[in-house]
């Protein structure tokens, strides 16, 4: 465990090192003002609706640009070799790396507070639904994270580890959509899985432990899925 | 301190190791010879816990690589072929994390990695950024984060490739000094490097030890036909005639060399014909400008044995 956060504060400060993080976080604020304006001007309320949603669309394709590197790159480099014949056990590794993509992803998030601080001088607007939105907000980023950590373990290229992240979260996404064609324990599963529905009461100002419950254990079983697969390296 | 018993790594249908057993005692600098694709980065794969063997028993410093891996990565310093670095980090903060990863206490930490940048030589380099340095200063930045917690055991899996000569003679060195109190095991092609700094040799190829033994002893084996070479002014054919007519002279072999002629006498078996030479060319009143015995070295004896290896492969084939 002592080793996860000299992990994280390696994998945290190269984000820094290297031109993607300002990259990121640049076109998820232009692309997220944008919308929140848009947003602002149709719906004519002091609130976030509209615009968390589409500020999620860009997080699902923004996320996985965030973990792409993460195994991919130290499988290709080679440095994993160095890092994984150093005393520090599977876990403290991929947890390490988990950290550090999941704190810029919430560095990310954090200046859309400004939208906030805009509805707060220029109307009155609710601060339930507005709180309730940012703990989805990160629950879900958690969720983002693990699905492109697992990704990057699976390939030693960035760009096949960035698209296939980006696709298999379009897929939990939309899959939760096509509940609505049917009835039943399948469509009820696909509803379950899916992280719209999850993250829709959140928007709404509730914090239902289904839904955290549901983040958090989607995110662990992905950690745990990683790990292993960190670790097939010895029986493969 | 490193005790191999049987190991055998197996890829899907070739055998990269097949079952090598060997022992590395305290203090000694072992190298790990062979041709490129000999399983010699396999086999210290497998040492530093980096993969698992498919049969056999590996310990290193008492622990069990497989099952007690963490123990054996904290007892030894890896140099892997290629020196993978984290190319945005500087010098030092590489070492930093590197330390930190190793249970370095945060007292001691910066007072071995002064050590190490000093004993590796990168002192006036420790603020660059590991990507701008060259091929030598990356493979001693590699060095020094192995030695960085100062481990029982080395492993260096070809620590001068790739670095020009002065570079070499120093890494040596370093290398040299270092196993005063290290153990270490040491992999390269470069035949006389394992003559300079190795205790003790293991000639691996296709998986299996085929020689294992000290440098001086590697060649004894092979010296029982040691050549002599002369450089004699005079009529060659005459001079070849008398030299072949010494006692325990097997064959002669000369050829032009200026206004002198150039012999290389091969004796048979043990025998030290030099002293005959001599008299026998004093006697016929020839000029001698040179003589000298040709030795075998390890690289002939690599050679040998590496293609011996291959050519009894074909005959069973």
């Amino acid at each position: 465990m002592r080793n996860v956060s000299t992990i994280f504060q390696r994998e945290l400060a190269s984000y820094f090192f290297s031109p993607i993080a300002y990259v990121v976080i640049s076109v998820f604020l232009i692309a997220s003002g944008f919308f929140f304006a848009g947003n602002l001007q149709f719906w004519q309320e002091a609130s976030l609706k509209g615009s968390l949603d589409s500020i999620q669309f860009f997080l699902l394709l923004l996320t996985p640009v965030i973990t792409m590197k993460l195994f991919a790159e130290e499988t290709k480099s080679g440095t994993i070799e160095t890092l994984m014949t150093s005393p520090v056990s599977d876990f403290d590794v991929v947890f390490g790396k988990f950290l550090a993509a999941l704190s810029l992803y919430i560095v990310m998030v954090l200046p859309t507070w400004i939208f906030v601080l805009f509805l707060t001088i220029f109307g009155n607007p609710d601060f339930g639904p507005i709180f309730s939105s940012y703990i989805g907000l990160i629950l879900m980023g958690g969720l983002f994270v693990s699905v492109g950590l697992l990704v990057s373990s699976l390939t030693k290229n960035q760009v096949v580890a960035a698209v296939i992240g980006i696709v298999s979260l379009i897929i939990l996404w939309v899959v939760g959509f096509l509940s609505k064609y049917g009835e039943g324990w399948f469509y009820e599963t696909l509803r379950y899985i899916g992280t719209y529905d999850h993250w829709e009461s959140f928007t709404k100002g509730i914090v239902d432990t289904r839904d955290v419950i549901y983040y958090l254990s989607f995110t662990a079983l992905l950690l745990f899925i990683t790990v292993r697969n960190v670790e097939s390296r010895k029986w493969r | 301190m490193i005790n191999v018993k049987h190991l055998t790594k197996r890829y899907v249908n070739i055998a990269a190791v097949d079952d090598i057993s060997f022992d590395v005692g305290e203090g000694e600098i072992v190298g790990l010879l062979g041709p490129n694709g000999a399983g010699k980065t396999t086999t210290m794969r497998i040492l530093t816990c980096f993969m698992p063997a498919t049969e056999g028993v590996a310990t290193v410093a008492g622990y069990d690589v497989f099952t007690d891996s963490l123990n054996v990565r904290q007892q030894i310093g890896y140099l892997p072929e290629n020196v993978p670095l984290y190319l945005d980090m500087r010098v030092k903060e590489y070492l930093m994390f590197r330390a930190k990863l190793k249970y370095i206490p945060r007292r001691e930490r910066k007072k071995k990695i002064d050590y190490c940048l000093e004993m590796c030589g990168i002192s006036d380099v420790q603020n660059q950024i590991t990507g701008t340095l060259s091929k030598g200063y990356r493979q001693r930045v590699g060095l020094a984060d192995a030695l960085v917690h100062d481990p029982k055991i080395l492993i260096l899996d070809e620590p001068t490739i790739g670095l020009d000569p002065n570079q070499i003679r120093q890494i040596r060195q370093v290398i040299k000094d270092l196993g005063q109190k290290h153990t270490i095991l040491l992999s390269t092609h470069i035949l006389p490097e394992v003559e300079m700094i190795c205790d003790r040799v293991m000639i691996i190829n296709k998986g299996k030890i085929v020689a294992m033994d000290t440098p001086e002893n590697l060649m004894k084996q092979l010296k029982s036909s040691a050549n002599v070479v002369l450089e004699i002014r005079g009529d060659g054919e005459k001079i070849k005639d008398s030299l072949s007519n010494i006692g325990g002279v097997r064959s002669v072999v000369w050829k032009e060399k200026g206004d002198a002629s150039e012999f290389v006498v091969e004796a048979a078996g043990d025998k030290d014909i030099r002293e005959d030479i001599f008299k026998c060319i004093v006697k016929d009143n020839y000029t001698l400008r040179e003589m000298k015995r040709q030795t075998v070295t390890l690289e002939e004896i690599f050679h040998q044995i590496t293609t011996r290896e291959t050519e009894g492969d074909s005959d069973n084939a």
